[in-house]
């Protein structure tokens, strides 16, 4: 055995934990089995380069499955014409970027010669920024209720979390159901006197339901998230601020929003990130109208590949590299963020 | 004992061997499939039929949505792991991957005979002779009226050659007396615009053949969908409601009385007919007329052979199962389709299955088929129509909802229509 002594060998670990618990003879064998090879690498390689073999066969396949399609998708994004082969696509520089970016004025999406992209975009960043708030809001406030003693208090969290566990495309079929013109919604305004109201087919209702149908479908999520956060402040905390008779909101703003905020953070992260990929529900409860209205940027990814008669790979693929783009600024501010409190 | 012994287990290794042979030998032909109503029970009841004839041969029915097939099928296509037929819509945007059945066929003839002018659908530019498959249905576009609603309003129903005109104004009527919310539906589909707009006057193609879509017989068109959406007459539901390409149909508001006039087409007779019932009237109208025509569209679904399948002679063996005369009689009667075979269109089909409703409907749609313009012929054949009925029901849903007005609804179908057949000619 040439192990160091910083890194016990397996056979000696495991011997050492029987003192604790009973280790089955079967497994001492196969660490044995294990052992001498590894220490044999470990030799041939050196100590510093021995985690990277552990990480090796993950990081295959993670290449594999996530490096890979990036790198075919970026070779479509300079690539154009119907072939699907890569082989076989001429290559066009930066002609799908620069259709994309050709605009007369980026605030007007009908001055760009790819208007239904910037249309996208636009619809993207309003769904996003109010979806962001009232998911961050109302998680909130669902947590903070639902960690205080209140009767059926298991029940609630229950219900809050079921729409979770549904397929985002029932979830969309039901709201669908519930909003169309002889739906249950317009049924209770009818019945209560009211005048049909054709929700998804007026440009701002349609925004408002979809937002409010994510909202909903996602909330129990970052409600949990949220929750084990508030759980984790300690209890004594407010023990004090109930001695010293501080005024409760004064507890929620001086107290728990800070110790919570880095779990609002991931919150805020995450749902930004999910709002940006947005395609499934929207797509299902309002196919992107009433005209483009709620068309979403991925919805327009998969319309221009797909269902377009000439599909065309090579812009989409430029549009989802943009996309891209913007996830991994997002992520990179997530991390640096994390990364600067962990510090 | 021991003889006897021997002597069975002789034989059931014979017969195992034997089965075993018989299964080596049978070629699995995979056929990708649609259905609009219940052709796909009758077309499974076909290749059992066949497969009974033919022992070394077994068909798979892998039976999808209509979008799989205009979607998904030509990325698979395109991928070389396509199955080894298909029943495809988009005759000239999967033509190049169709195989030529010619050298595998035993009366090449007879298919040009009965299918001539459907297969020139089928073929690529310049392609002449090639016979990819057969037609399993002819469709042609036309409404639907919900007659007892014009009853029920005292409203008699515009004459036949009545103009589009005429007949939104009387649906408009009935709809206010009986509180029907859809006065008018037309499907959300290029192919159903241009059944209106080549009435209008659309020529679709300049002189040379190339597409110029926007024309005045096709702003006409275009004009009257914008009004009607405005006065009342459509209502947003269809062409306002989505976004982009996407397709939406009417056929459940009619089933359920909401519809007066739903413009659609011959391939919905079949689940009227079994849906409907007697819940009411409903009967098929010819296509009302404009100032240039009286004209639908044509169309239609076609079982082809895919170029990439290993089993070329088993493939052309099904198609000219299926194609023959008897058989492709009963696929059209039992499914209720216009006959996409000329021979039978001449000599008529009983439909045994059809209720009167049906029948006189189908009479309609047959009878419509001999006034059809050559424009609409010519785009029904042409490689990229699905392009230009995309930029249509695109550009004019973002008008009808509001985002664009008409005259740069016209630019974007125009820059549209050019970019998409430039990327596509990109080698």
């Amino acid at each position: 055995m040439t192990l160091s002594s910083k890194n016990p060998p397996a056979s000696s670990a495991l011997a050492g934990s029987a003192q604790t618990r009973r280790t089955s003879p079967f497994l001492r064998q196969v660490a044995r089995i294990v052992d001498w090879p590894m220490a044999a690498l470990q030799r041939l390689i050196g100590e510093r380069r021995m985690p990277y073999v552990f990480l090796l066969p993950n990081l295959f396949f993670f290449g594999l499955f996530v490096f890979v399609p990036i790198a075919i998708n970026f070779w479509y994004s300079v690539t154009g014409g119907p072939a699907l082969f890569p082989s076989e696509r001429p290559y066009v520089g930066s002609g799908q970027y620069s259709y994309l970016f050709e605009c007369g004025s980026y605030a007007d999406p009908s001055s760009c010669r790819e208007d239904h992209f910037w249309r996208g975009v636009y619809n993207t960043v309003t769904f996003s920024f109010f979806q962001v708030v009232a998911m961050v809001g109302l998680s909130l406030l669902t947590a903070v209720v639902l960690n205080m003693k209140i009767k059926g208090r298991g029940f609630f969290r229950a219900v809050y979390f079921f729409p979770v566990l549904l397929s985002p495309v029932v979830v969309a079929l039901i709201w669908k159901w519930i909003l169309q013109r002889d739906g249950i919604l317009n049924a209770w305004i009818t019945a209560m006197g009211g005048d049909r109201v054709l929700f998804l087919t007026e440009p701002t209702w349609a925004m408002f339901w979809a937002i409010f149908v994510s909202v909903w479908s996602h909330m129990g999520f970052y409600t949990l998230i949220l929750l084990a956060g508030l759980q984790a402040i300690p209890s004594d905390i407010y023990e004090a601020a109930e001695m010293d008779a501080t005024p409760r909101w004064r507890v929620f703003w001086r107290l728990t929003l800070p110790l919570l905020w880095p779990n609002l953070v991931v919150v805020i992260v995450l749902a930004l990130i999910r709002a940006v990929q947005t395609f499934d529900e929207v797509f299902v409860l309002t196919g992107g109208g009433p005209g483009t209205s709620t068309l979403m940027v991925v919805q327009y990814i998969y319309e221009t590949a797909f269902s377009n008669q000439v599909q065309n790979f090579g812009l989409a693929a430029a549009a989802s590299v943009v996309l891209g783009i913007v996830l991994f600024a997002l992520t990179l501010a997530q991390l640096a963020y994390t990364q600067r409190k962990s510090s | 004992m021991k003889a006897t012994r021997r002597m069975l287990l002789g034989c059931a290794l014979v017969a195992a061997s034997l089965g075993f042979s018989q299964a080596q030998a049978q070629t699995t032909l995979r056929m990708t499939w649609y259905s609009d109503g219940n052709e796909g029970e009758v077309m499974n009841s076909l290749l059992r039929r066949f497969e009974e004839q033919n022992k070394d041969i077994k068909v798979v029915l892998d039976q999808v949505p209509f979008k799989a097939i205009n979607e998904n099928l030509p990325v698979q296509l395109a991928a070389g792991q396509g199955p080894d037929l298909a029943r495809v819509a988009d005759l000239g945007g999967v033509a190049r991957y169709m195989l030529d059945l010619r050298p595998h066929l035993k009366d090449p003839a007879y298919f040009e005979a009965n299918f001539g002018p459907f297969l020139e659908w089928m073929r690529l530019p310049g392609d002449t002779s090639s016979i990819p498959g057969y037609m399993t249905q002819l469709t042609l576009t036309g409404p639907f009226v919900n007659k007892t609603l014009f009853e029920q309003a005292n409203i008699p129903m515009p004459a036949p050659k009545a103009t589009w005109e005429d007949w939104a104004k009387a649906a408009k009527d009935v709809a206010a007396k009986v509180q029907a919310p859809f006065p008018v539906a037309i499907d959300r589909s290029g192919h159903r615009f241009f059944s209106l707009a080549i009435t209008q006057g659309a020529q679709v193609f300049n002189d040379k053949g190339e597409p110029a879509v926007v024309d005045d017989g096709f702003k006409k068109g275009a004009q009257l969908v914008y009004d009607w959406h405005k006065n009342g007459v459509m209502s947003k539901e269809l062409w306002g409601s989505v976004a982009g390409t996407a397709y939406r149909g009417a056929n459940d508001e009619f089933k359920n009385a909401q519809v007066v006039m739903y413009e659609s087409g011959s391939w919905q007779i079949g689940q009227f007919d079994k849906t409907i019932g007697n819940a009411f009237d409903w009967v098929a109208v010819p296509t009302p007329c404009g100032p240039a025509n009286c004209s639908g569209m044509p169309g239609g679904a076609a079982l082809v052979g895919i170029k990439t399948t290993q089993h070329p002679k088993e493939v052309a063996r099904l198609i000219e199962f299926l194609a023959s005369e008897p058989v492709a009689e009963e696929f059209y009667a039992r499914s209720l389709f216009v006959p996409g075979h000329l021979g039978l269109a001449k000599k008529g089909l009983d439909y045994k299955d059809a209720s009167p409703q049906g029948k006189a409907a189908l009479k309609v749609f047959s009878e419509g088929v001999s006034g059809l313009s050559p424009v609409a012929n010519k785009l029904q054949g042409y490689v990229n129509n699905r392009v230009i009925f995309n930029a249509v029901i695109s550009r004019l849903g973002q008008a009808i909802a509001g985002e664009a007005t008409l005259d740069e609804a016209y630019k974007r179908i125009t820059a549209d229509v050019e970019q998409q057949i430039a990327e596509r000619n990109k080698k």
